[in-house]
């Protein structure tokens, strides 16, 4: 956290262009040699309703959204039909400039388009803005966009008075605009640019605020990634060719990225009537030699019980990616939360078990996507990602090296035709799939179509030939085969050169911050807020949910004192799981939650930490909540 | 060279071939029907000179699951309602592989319908085989979304409410390019009949009346059989949708008044497979892409190369 930053809020309706608005101006930032990070809030609707992306931008990394902002561009929701004060939703079209005010630092920058918007209607509009020392810049974007073109090119003319009042030299946006606009409309949208960025220069001070974007510089080449692009990205460098799916909010960005890219690359996507279905055709494909992925969000995720029983059975190696958001049922479909984790790792029936990892940045949603893939092809089990819409949807300036990686197409533990011929079979020929002692309890398969490879997979217990079979000594050699997996795989974790859990802030620490999942970025910001201010304070991100980290987090845990465990929802699913694999520290550990439809903040948990560790007190506010943890 | 050399060999094969070495205790019950599908499969098999290892039988659950058991191929015994989006990936994958889906009519028009619609909707190109016998007979007895309205069983005690699905005619509205229905007891048409449907090239239906002699002793033995392409007594086209239409309404009526119809109701020859469809548009490859995870010579693609430059 550093105050030399630049968090501009864009607000609007779903519609006005936000969010391709929003990505261009954090890539202007990114090139002019910032770090960035962008949080995206939006209703579940095609037009209208209360939308924003934040960016922030500093020459520090940043690896949270901010606490609050200090630069909004209202623009006004233009498609609002219903802007009535006793309404259900309230007056929609004023909701871009009245929403937003709660969360603006003082001393802090407001453009509103005039054109539409009438802060008049706002009651203490005025008192607030003088009591909070607000520089409000009335501008009627409406008006001179609709002079050059169209109504919707507003958000160019907003961007326009924002370089202008932040400093932002123009020429950063200018060549992201001919990169990714088509000329028709390049002319009108650089005209419009220019026009509002020359007015407000003109017509106003713009250095009676002190808001301005820092300068800074990389050493290395960045790009801007969202976690979406990190776990197609990363399926694709695994030599995934195969995905199946059915949309659902978040996790259809994913989807949407693969079902573009894979024909390029000779893959194959397919968009299938329902989630049970998808997953199976994943199930199908990997059954049959291709490298395959399906994946939903809670709901659609709920339908994949059945199939993901199956993948574990069959010992179908298949990877599925879970994108949460806030729940029960329909929930909150554009909110983040992380209450999918019980859902995840004890869904399908008897004693199944999966590997699950949970990244914590953009960067490792691609690391972590590849060994998933390389885990379910070594061990033949279903793996999974689980991640958010935050993480998701958030674009993070990342070194473009992160992605510099080399493919690995491998199938895994499968045999070639001439290995074929050498491996087991029985008296008939039937190639023995499943045998009962074989190392780390994986038996290679074969693919139809080999010769001398031929198999029954079925979902009933069955013998090493794979034929149906009920007898104590063959179900219990079988299920012991399979779970054994789960220790080599866990043994496989530990040996690897980089962990997948992420420490942070000194060794010797007296406390502890634990998160799982994409709240990691935002504690290790309070944790770097809390030694600032001279408290004794370290974190650990854990992203291994299954097989979890036992001696990692029993080491972290035995190092401090006390630990607050962070996490996106409301009945401490993590802290659970964790109390549940080490089967104590019950005394050390409480948990800070927060479920109310938005990430934390870094001073959610500053907060949070000093209320409960330092004065073992009360939350002040409604947003998070305390919960001890069970037992001791 | 193909890493799957057991694809396309074409060869003389003896129907036994199929029979595994060591065939498990049969599930099925004396006189069921289900005998007679593996039969004609068997034969059906070995008249085209298929390899066991190159054919894929995926089959749901069910007395009809059971197939998988008495039929030595690669197999995928899956779950319930589930063969179709099964197989139907496993032919994407590798278009090489001679695809069966089979399961009963709980399975494939109940809790496995959505798949069955779209299934046949795409057209793919595979053979799928529903068992129906009119009940569920693995779980003892209950009435299936084809028994007869009026049908008691101890889940409808009071007789069926419902009036049976009409799987030729949803079928044909769903997309499927062949339909056909055939009986147990009728082995030489039902073995014509699924030669037919693994030569076609798209989705073929064979709604494959099988009588269970244990759980519905009140249903026909499905004899006598009418083959409505031989009879003179019924003249339809059967290139003709509406024609076929028809010809459908009239048959599924007759069953349930003791006239059983079989024969091929509706082929469309000139429609593409769903995979014809796909490479047409470019979004799957000429060559079978499971044979490329076995070439040692390609060159995979890296997002780094692919992708980068636009997020820069």
């Amino acid at each position: 956290m550093t105050n030399n930053e630049l968090i501009w809020r864009i607000a609007g309706g779903s519609g006005d262009g936000i969010a391709s608005t929003s990505q261009n101006f954090a890539k202007a930032l990114m090139r002019s040699g910032l770090d960035v990070f962008t949080h995206r809030h939006y209703p579940s609707r095609i037009r209208g309703g209360h939308t924003y992306t934040e960016i922030r931008a500093s020459a520090e990394p940043v690896k949270s959204r901010g606490d609050g902002y200090n630069f909004l561009l209202a623009l006004g929701d233009s498609f609002a039909r219903n802007p009535k004060e006793g309404s259900v939703y309230g007056n929609e079209e004023i909701k871009p400039l009245s929403e937003n005010l709660d969360e603006l630092h003082e001393g802090g920058v407001i453009i509103y388009d005039s054109g539409l918007l009438d802060a008049s209607e706002i009651d203490d509009f005025d008192a607030r803005v003088e009591e909070n020392n607000w520089h409000v810049y009335d501008i009627d974007l409406r008006t001179m966009a609709r002079e050059q073109g169209r109504e919707v090119m507003r958000n160019t003319a907003g961007v326009g008075a924002t370089c202008a009042l932040a400093g932002i030299e123009l020429e950063w946006i200018e060549e992201l605009m001919t990169d990714a606009m088509p000329e028709k409309i390049l002319e009108p949208n650089l005209e419009i640019l220019h026009n509002a960025y020359n007015k407000v220069l003109d017509e106003y001070d713009v250095d009676e605020h002190d808001v301005k974007v820092p300068e800074g510089s990389h050493d290395e080449e960045q790009v801007l990634l969202s976690g979406s692009d990190a776990i197609a990205y990363g399926s694709l460098d695994e030599g995934c060719r195969f995905i199946a799916g059915y949309p659902m909010t978040p996790w259809t960005e994913v989807f949407t990225i693969l079902c573009q890219n894979l024909p390029k690359v000779g893959g194959i996507s397919e968009q299938v009537e329902d989630e049970i279905a998808a997953a199976a055709l994943a199930i199908g494909a990997s059954h049959a030699g291709v490298k395959a992925m399906s994946g939903s969000s809670g709901g659609g995720f709920a339908l994949m019980s059945e199939p993901l029983g199956l993948a574990e059975m069959t010992e179908t190696p298949v990877v599925l990616i879970e994108a949460m958001r806030a729940g029960p049922c329909t929930g909150m479909p554009t909110k983040p939360e992380q209450g999918d984790l019980e859902h995840v790792l004890y869904t399908s029936q008897g004693d199944s078990h999966r590997v699950v990892f949970a990244p914590g940045t953009v960067a490792e949603a691609y690391t972590q996507t590849r060994r998933a893939f390389e885990i379910a092809y070594e061990y033949q089990i279903p793996s999974i990602i689980l991640y958010d819409q935050k993480l998701g949807g958030e674009l993070v300036s990342v070194p473009a090296s992160v992605l510099d990686e080399e493919p690995n197409p491998s199938l895994g533990s499968t045999l070639t035709e001439a290995e074929l011929a050498d491996a087991p079979h029985d008296e008939t020929g039937k190639y023995s799939r499943f045998q009962h002692d074989v190392e780390d309890g994986v038996s290679p398969r074969s693919i139809p179509g080999q010769k001398g490879g031929r198999f029954l997979a079925t979902g009933n217990e069955h013998t090493p030939e794979g034929h149906i079979e009920e007898s104590p000594a063959n179900r219990v050699a079988q299920m012991n085969r399979r779970l054994q997996k789960k220790e080599a795989i866990r043994a496989d974790l530990a040996a690897q050169s980089e962990s997948h859990q992420t420490y942070h802030g000194p060794d010797e620490a007296t406390y502890g911050l634990m998160t799982y999942g994409s709240s990691q970025g935002t504690v290790e910001e309070a944790v770097d807020m809390l030694t600032d201010e001279g408290y004794s304070v370290k974190s650990l991100g854990v992203s291994d949910m299954a097989p979890y980290p036992v001696d990692e987090v029993s080491e972290f845990i035995e190092s401090v004192d006390e630990v607050l465990v962070v996490e996106m929802n409301a009945t401490a699913q993590f802290r659970g799981l964790t109390q549940k694999e080490l089967g104590q520290y019950g005394e050390k550990l409480s948990s800070l939650l927060k479920y109310n439809g938005n990430p934390f903040e870094p001073l959610d948990i500053t907060e949070g930490f000093k209320t409960k560790i330092v004065e073992d007190g009360e939350l002040s506010g409604p947003e998070t909540k305390f919960v001890p943890a069970a037992g001791d | 060279m193909s890493a799957f050399s057991a694809i396309g060999e074409g060869q003389e094969i003896d129907q036994n071939e199929y029979t595994p070495g060591l065939e498990p205790q049969a599930t099925w019950c004396p006189g069921c029907g289900d005998f007679g599908v593996l039969k004609a499969l068997k034969g059906a098999s070995a008249e085209l000179g298929l390899s066991p290892e190159e054919i894929l039988l995926t089959t749901g659950i069910g007395c009809s699951g059971k197939l998988n058991s008495y039929f030595d191929s690669y197999g995928f015994h899956t779950i319930h309602g589930r063969s179709l989006p099964v197989a139907r990936a496993a032919k994407l994958a590798n278009p090489g592989l001679e695809v069966i889906a089979a399961g009963g009519d709980g399975d494939g028009y109940g809790i496995g319908g959505n798949h069955f619609m779209h299934t046949a909707r795409e057209n793919h190109d595979m053979t799928y085989i529903v068992f129906n016998n009119e009940i569920f007979g693995l779980t003892k007895g209950q009435t299936s979304p084809t028994s007869p309205k009026g049908h008691k069983s101890k889940t409808q005690p009071h007789g069926n409410a419902k009036e049976p699905l009409r799987p030729l005619s949803l079928s044909l509205t769903s997309g499927a390019s062949y339909i056909a229905r055939t009986a147990a007891v009728n082995p030489n048409q039902a073995k014509e009949i699924i030669i037919e449907a693994m030569e076609h090239d798209g989705f073929a239906h064979i709604d494959f009346l099988t009588q269970c002699p244990t759980w519905n002793k009140d249903a026909r033995q499905y004899v006598p059989y009418i083959d409505v392409n031989e009879s003179d007594d019924y003249d339809f086209d059967k290139t003709d949708r509406r024609s076929a239409a028809e010809m459908m309404a009239e048959t599924e009526d007759a069953l349930h008044e003791g006239k059983v119809l079989t024969g091929r109701f509706y082929v469309d020859e000139n429609r593409p497979s769903y995979g014809q469809e796909k490479r047409a548009i470019g979004e799957m490859p000429e060559q079978p892409l499971a044979e490329r995870y076995f070439d040692d010579s390609y060159e995979w693609e890296r997002s780094a190369d692919l992708f980068l430059d636009k997020h820069k």
